[in-house]
């Protein structure tokens, strides 16, 4: 490629200058989770861990937690059955409306959060009289759960092929051995890349779990939304944030195993 | 004894379950289609149907009740009104300054990632620009607040200008990957051969390119557009007293307790999403979401 010397200097400045911008946040907020100033005013006057104890000792924060976690698997789980499903048979089979359900998959998270929010929350609350609760939202999380597993899925199955499922057949076993024994230990890695994105989707959502969740229920983020604008609050809040940014490495490191441990990628 | 029964049973109806499957495609599609359809293309479409519906009602001025009565009044308030508008045109505004601004800053970060880093390099560049896809949402939302805030780092105070800048660092990986996944797919032999027909930078850009990766762009913008569009919490955490589409709709179902004007405001961004599919669909962005 004749790219000269100066444009290959300028990219790569343009990109660690990208970067820069993309972490100088993050690393703002894990400097102010030990600013033993209330209301981080900059630069630091001291460093405290008072804050990380604060946070560790609060109930409404635990409990946010757990709520999280129990929607995201919830989520996660109904997003693989359905995503698999709609992915197999997308790919495997020819039929009338088939580019429409790649469309109908994708809508709910192409559309703005609050018009599926609004939908769903009135589809619960007038049509179907449900009491809104942990249940609504995790309904309304897989909605948009979905496309991930099925994309992951969708692009594994375009990569394997039918050859080794037909070797299967050939050498006689059945229609369900054939998916125990080969397609759906090839489909692994993108069966959890798949729900990990999904649990992560649902993990971090507020809007449409904001007009899905009851009164009673309170998912991690809307806790953070609910006392972001508590001053007295606020440094718990930043502990959270930190912790949180934390936390990310973990299921970043979890898909770098499963991309680095299949061999198929690479 | 029973489980002696159970094992016995079980394969010859599996066996039996197994053959019919493998005879009839027809019914295989169908289980497969089944519940994914009846979940997004019953229950959420219907969903979506029925607040297209609302959206044409009314509510009741003294009890606060919906009046299930076909109505235009919403759409003539929504079109007559100068607020919603001005609140429209700039919530648009605002969605195409946010995909611009990325895409201005995400090509150049992917060609560099893409052509220029060493493949070692590029899987944890992938892995750096990855990483805050993963930190929470709110989290980053949050970050800015506190950077912009008056005594914090940077201190420019909140409004419209904090509120692009906030949209536009939040949704720029989404930029980012799947132009880099369009570069990757674009063989280096292609630039060379531009390279050797004496094409400088820029053509080549303009002419190989752009053109190839054009698709993966507008998968892009899809997400940059579409999450801009429906916000009203980044615009709340930084832009001061700024409305968006997404905070008129907000208030009028929470404050103002008026569903119907809410899902009548509720179908701007979904025309203007619904138009905007539309038309990349043609251009194969959908395949690279």
């Amino acid at each position: 490629m004749n790219l000269s010397r100066t444009s290959r200097t300028l990219l790569r400045v343009a990109l660690a200058a990208g970067l820069a911008v993309i972490y100088v946040p993050l690393a703002v907020v894990l400097l102010n989770s030990f600013n033993s100033d209330r209301t981080f005013s900059w630069p630091p006057a001291g460093f405290t861990l008072r804050w990380w104890g604060a946070a560790w000792d609060s109930a409404g924060l635990r409990e946010a937690l757990w709520t999280s976690v129990q929607a995201g698997l919830g989520a996660t789980v109904i997003a693989l059955v359905l995503g698999t499903m709609a992915a197999f048979a997308v790919q495997r089979y020819r039929f009338f409306g088939r580019e429409t359900v790649s469309l109908v998959i994708v809508l709910p998270i192409a559309l703005p959060g609050i018009v599926t929010g609004i939908a769903l929350s009135n589809t619960f609350h007038t049509v179907l009289g449900l009491p809104l609760g942990l249940l609504t939202v995790i309904v309304g999380h897989a909605t948009f759960c979905v496309v991930t597993v099925y994309n992951n899925v969708l692009a594994r199955l375009r990569r394997m092929g039918l050859n080794l499922e037909e070797a299967s057949a050939d050498l006689g076993a059945d229609t369900i051995t054939t998916f125990r024994l080969v397609t759906f230990p090839m489909m692994r890695s993108a069966l959890l890349a798949g729900g990990l994105l999904a649990f992560a989707l649902s993990f971090d959502e507020i809007i449409v779990t904001t007009f899905t969740a009851g009164a009673g229920v309170r998912t991690l983020p809307i806790w953070i939304f609910e006392n972001l604008f508590r001053p007295n609050q606020a440094p718990v809040v930043n502990v959270v944030a930190a912790a949180l940014i934390l936390l990310s490495v973990i299921p970043i490191y979890l898909a770098q195993r499963l991309s680095g441990g299949d061999p198929q990628t690479h | 004894m029973t489980t002696l029964t159970t094992t016995a049973a079980s394969p010859g109806m599996r066996r039996r379950a197994a053959s019919f499957l493998h005879r009839h495609g027809g019914v295989r599609l169908s289980l497969l289609l089944s519940a994914p359809l009846a979940w997004l293309g019953l229950a959420y479409l219907g969903a979506l149907a029925a607040l297209f519906v609302t959206a044409f009602w009314s509510t009741d001025v003294f009890t606060g009740d919906v009046v299930k009565v076909f109505t235009w009044a919403n759409f003539t308030d929504l079109v007559t009104g100068e607020v919603y508008r001005t609140v429209a045109l700039r919530s648009i505004g605002v969605a195409a300054a946010v995909t611009l601004i990325d895409l201005v800053v995400a090509f150049p970060m992917a060609f560099a990632m893409a052509k220029l880093a060493s493949p070692r390099a590029q899987r944890w560049l992938v892995i750096a620009v990855l990483t805050p896809l993963w930190a929470s949402y709110l989290v980053k939302a949050y970050a800015w607040r506190v950077m912009l805030s008056s005594d914090g780092v940077l201190g420019w105070g909140y409004g419209l200008t904090a509120t692009v800048v906030t949209l536009s660092y939040l949704w720029l990986p989404y930029m980012i990957l799947p132009i880099y996944a369009g570069l990757e797919r674009l063989p280096n032999s292609l630039l060379d051969a531009a390279g050797d027909l004496g094409a400088r930078g820029w053509r080549t850009f303009r002419t190989v390119v752009w053109p190839l990766t054009f698709p993966a762009a507008v998968a892009g913008s899809i997400f940059t557009f579409s999450l801009s569009l429906g916000d009203y919490i980044t615009v709340k955490i930084v832009g001061g007293k700024t409305q968006l589409i997404g905070n008129v709709v907000y208030d009028n179902i929470g404050a103002a307790n008026n569903l119907p004007f809410a899902a009548a405001v509720a179908t701007v961004p979904v025309v203007i999403m619904l138009v905007y599919l539309a038309a990349v669909r043609r251009t194969g962005a959908l395949e690279n979401l």
